[in-house]
């Protein structure tokens, strides 16, 4: 069979399809730029922040994906266990990069026993991890507010006052990291046309790429593309599938709880009940934004993804504001566009599978064709 | 050639049974290093079976295991599953690919048998974190490819290429195993060009100079007589007959094969098909259903005719009824009565006035779940709105519980279909009456033209002959006419005027039911292109 013949326009066309994400977003920003009135350095200076800040925990959706469970929602998981370890940081005082480290070590084990469970019940719902990942986020988020509400401080001693509510136990609605605010981004922190560019949490998560990379060439990360073509062939070849997926899992649930350490130390408070909610949902969003799909993401996705998500972001409150004289519209057009984009990139997913399915159809009928062709 | 010394495989009275089905008996042969045995025989002659009970497959012990004795290089041997048969050095290339589309040749050649490095991280770890190494993989991968004597890229992704060169992987993958001793090849031609495929006969000639033994299943016949030294004929899960293949000839081989004690019982009934106006005509059908393609197939079927489609698994038969229906992307032209059926939609088929009793009974035919009354009416109340009460000028249509009643009734009565009451839950009957209700639902539409697609698949042959005996009556009875599709050509040859046999995706021949089985068995086998000369 031959390659299946397309007019210019179609070929332009399924380009424009693939990559409709990125480039709708490309066009919102550049309408949205001159129309807020920021200035260039600005906006630049606000992109390398947010890019610092968000890269770690966007990084660590790239997993699951490459194992084939698509977006893992349950990214939340590693969230939560992140905010434990701060929260223990917090009330024993421990400052700066140890302070950090220790919640990250503090994580570890919570994240690889959340992400383990997560595996296990994705193991059970082949095909349909997205929404089970997506549910075990809200009741793993039920457990989290029972340690955190009526635990911590009853059962599980906090010394300090300042973290813990009036009534004697429960922490606080926000929790004041001043400990570790932005220690990770001062470091080796430079200035280059005026932007400040924290170098030393860049240099984290050009280290955390350079482990995806090399990930990937090891023998699980071989196994875990395989796994995530086929599952069939995989088993058939002999390779472990359902543990190779739960390892994804826990892999990104730990990377995604160092990741939200990463995250919440450039903002230094912590939203005790909402942060790992918001998360999850706003790292999807902006994977997409960067032109990944369910089934295939990259570095560059991410990158590109951070950047236009985020400069939408910043640009869109003012630009709404200067357009119809209403702040409000911006921030609802975020959540709006937030949910917006999961929901077209999902849809998307679906139709480009079934037009693959038609691409077969066109084949043979131009086959026949040809067969007819030939014979006249 | 002659064979001496120990047989590198060696079957004795290998025989098999599903739920008391026999499907093997007392199959023996022996296999010697570097001889290639032709396995050929019908659909539902064993061959899977006893691929399956060879390569220990799961299949096997969850159904009771088998009885005789298989010897490997002398020894007994009975896997337990697929990777003790593997590291037997046995090696299967499946009829369907099993390759990943996204990695190249090489990774799909070495899958989970990479050679790797270890590192730091992976003493620390375990094995599973050693990095792969790419040039090691490369070049044994080459060296499989070599021993084929072909030339594939192999750091193409498997996805892109051509399906003759995804068939030279599978085998390539199997030649990468040090141990390999035992190839074999299921339908490795099917999907090949005749270029393609005479560069893989060459290659399997190529492994057996090297001392591989090789079984060889194949129903295009003059492969298996150029290349095989031996062939084996399957028939009913007998052994039917194992000469060498030196000056056997196609025809002998295509007798074998079909040739049965034939029950002569029905006789062919004279119908003249010729005078009777053609009711549908098909002109350049593509159709694109998964593993059963049908390319430009162009088809009259007369008045009251019962037309048979015939033809081996994969060939396109059933991809013609299930595309003509809507219910795989299709194109060309369909005409029913005159007029044009709209493809792609099976409200189209329906409205027109045909039905289809499809061969995924299970899937398609049936609501499991729901009792044999509503099974047998809802598509009639769907497309022809039949049971339905209305009021108040059809604005609210209630169901006719007493006319469903009735319908159920009358179905079971003269289907003799065996259940406990209407009520019964369709998941509960045997496959032969669930294949009844199948042909009652249809019934209930009153078509008149009716596809049935696989009838008698999986139902026993008692049960058979009552499913085949209600088509033929209802025929006669209400006039309509049927095209039936099944795989069993005996079973057509019993009930239909004329059978057309897929080969290949095409039309390969049509011709009156009462000729020999031979001729049809030909038609089967015939080469891809240009094998109309044989057309009644």
């Amino acid at each position: 069979m031959s390659e299946l013949r397309e007019t210019r326009k179609e070929k332009i066309l399924s380009i424009l399809e693939k990559n409709s994400v990125p480039i709708l977003f490309t066009v919102f920003c550049a309408l949205g730029i001159p129309l807020s009135g920021y200035s260039y350095g600005y906006l630049g200076q606000e992109i390398v922040v947010r890019i610092a800040r968000n890269s770690f925990l966007i990084i660590a959706l790239l997993v699951p994906i490459m194992a084939g469970m698509g977006l893992n929602f349950g990214m939340t998981l590693g969230a939560m266990a992140g905010q434990i370890g701060l929260i223990f940081i917090a009330d024993w005082g421990i400052v700066g990069i140890p302070g950090m480290i220790l919640a990250m070590i503090i994580s570890t084990p919570i994240s690889a026993f959340l992400g383990w469970l997560c595996g296990k019940i994705l193991n059970m719902a082949k095909g349909r991890e997205m929404v089970t990942s997506y549910i075990i986020g809200f009741f793993i988020n039920g457990v989290y507010q029972l340690i955190v509400l009526y635990g911590m401080g009853s059962v599980i001693p906090i010394k300090n006052p300042a973290l813990v509510l009036p009534r004697g136990y429960g922490i606080r609605n926000t929790v004041n990291l001043i400990s570790i605010r932005k220690v990770l981004d001062n470091l080796l922190a430079i200035k280059i046309f005026g932007i400040s560019i924290p170098v030393a949490t860049l240099l984290v998560i050009a280290a955390l790429c350079f482990f995806i990379i090399w990930f990937r060439k090891t023998k699980l990360g071989q196994d875990m593309r395989a796994v995530g073509q086929d599952l069939e062939v995989a088993r058939a070849a002999g390779i472990k599938v359902e543990h190779t997926r739960i390892v994804s899992v826990v892999l990104s649930t730990i990377l995604a709880g160092y990741g939200m350490i990463v995250y919440l130390q450039n903002i230094g408070t912590l939203n005790t009940y909402n942060s790992h909610m918001q998360i999850g949902m706003f790292s999807i969003a902006a994977l997409l934004v960067g032109g990944a799909t369910v089934n295939r993401a990259s570095i560059g996705n991410v990158f590109l993804g951070v950047s236009l998500f985020h400069l939408m972001f910043i640009v869109s409150p003012t630009a709404g504001k200067n357009l119809i004289g209403e702040a409000q519209l911006g921030e609802y057009f975020r959540v709006f566009v937030s949910y917006g984009v999961i929901t077209i990139a999902l849809v998307l997913y679906e139709v480009r599978k079934r037009r693959d399915l038609t691409r077969a159809g066109r084949l043979l009928a131009q086959d026949q064709a040809d067969e007819v062709e030939a014979k006249q | 050639m002659a064979h001496t010394g120990v047989p590198i495989l060696e079957l004795r009275d290998i025989s098999k049974e599903y739920f008391g089905n026999k499907v093997l008996t007392d199959v023996s042969f022996s296999l010697h290093s570097g001889e290639i045995l032709g396995l050929v025989g019908e659909n539902g002659a064993g061959k899977s079976t006893l691929m399956n009970i060879l390569f220990g497959m799961e299949v096997i012990q969850q159904t009771g295991g088998y009885a005789g004795e298989m010897l490997v290089a002398g020894q007994t041997v009975r896997y337990q599953s697929s990777f003790d048969a593997i590291a037997d050095g046995i090696g299967m290339v499946h009829q369907e690919f099993s390759l990943l589309p996204d990695f190249s040749v090489a990774e799909n050649i070495l899958l989970n048998r990479e050679p790797h490095t270890r590192s730091f991280v992976s003493e620390v770890f375990g094995d599973r974190l050693d990095s792969i190494d790419r040039k090691t993989l490369v070049s044994k991968a080459e060296t499989a490819i070599g021993k084929l004597g072909v030339s594939i890229d192999s750091s193409t992704p498997v996805g892109t290429m051509p399906v003759g060169h995804k068939q030279f992987t599978e085998i390539a993958r199997e030649l990468s195993k040090d141990s390999i001793r035992i190839l074999v090849l299921d339908e490795p031609t099917a999907v090949l060009t005749e270029q393609e495929a005479a560069i893989l006969l060459k290659a399997v000639k190529k492994l057996s100079d090297e001392g591989i033994a090789i079984i060889f299943i194949s129903h295009r016949l003059q492969e298996v007589v150029d290349v095989c030294d031996t062939v084996v004929v399957l028939r009913d899960g007998k052994v039917v007959h194992n000469e060498p293949a030196a000056g056997l000839t196609i025809e002998q081989i295509a007798r074998w094969m079909v040739g049965r004690d034939v029950d002569q019982s029905r006789t062919h009934r004279a119908f003249d098909y010729a005078q009777a106006p053609p009711v549908l005509t098909i002109e350049n059908l593509w159709v694109d259903m998964p593993g059963e393609t049908v390319r430009d197939v162009s088809l009259a079927v007369h008045k009251g005719e019962i037309l048979g489609i015939g033809g081996l698994a994969g060939q396109g038969k059933l991809g013609i009824p299930n595309g003509a229906m809507g219910l795989f992307p299709a194109g060309g032209k369909v005409v029913f009565e005159g007029e044009e059926i709209a493809l792609n939609n099976p409200k189209n088929f329906l409205d027109a006035g045909m039905a289809f009793v499809s061969e995924d009974r299970r899937g398609v035919g049936l609501l499991l779940d729901e009792s044999l009354d509503w099974n047998i009416s809802f598509a009639a109340m769907q497309v022809r709105g039949k049971y339905l009460k209305r009021y108040l000028n059809g604005m609210l249509q209630w169901r006719d519980e007493k006319s469903i009643q009735e319908t159920a009734r009358h179905y079971i009565d003269a289907l003799q279909i065996k259940c406990t009451s209407s009520k019964q839950k369709a998941k509960e009957l045997s496959g032969g009456n669930q294949q009844k209700i199948c042909c009652a639902k249809a019934f209930a539409l009153e078509p008149r033209l009716l596809f049935v697609s696989e009838p008698t698949r999986g139902i026993d042959i008692g049960a058979k002959s009552l499913v085949l005996q209600a088509l033929r009556d209802y025929n006669e009875k209400s006039g309509t006419t049927i095209v039936m599709i099944s795989s069993e050509l005996e079973e057509l040859r019993a009930i239909c005027d004329r059978i057309a046999i897929v080969t290949d995706g095409r039309i390969a021949g049509i011709l009156p039911a009462n000729h020999p089985s031979e001729d049809f068995g030909l038609l089967m086998v015939a080469s891809p292109k240009g094998a109309t000369e044989v057309t009644a």
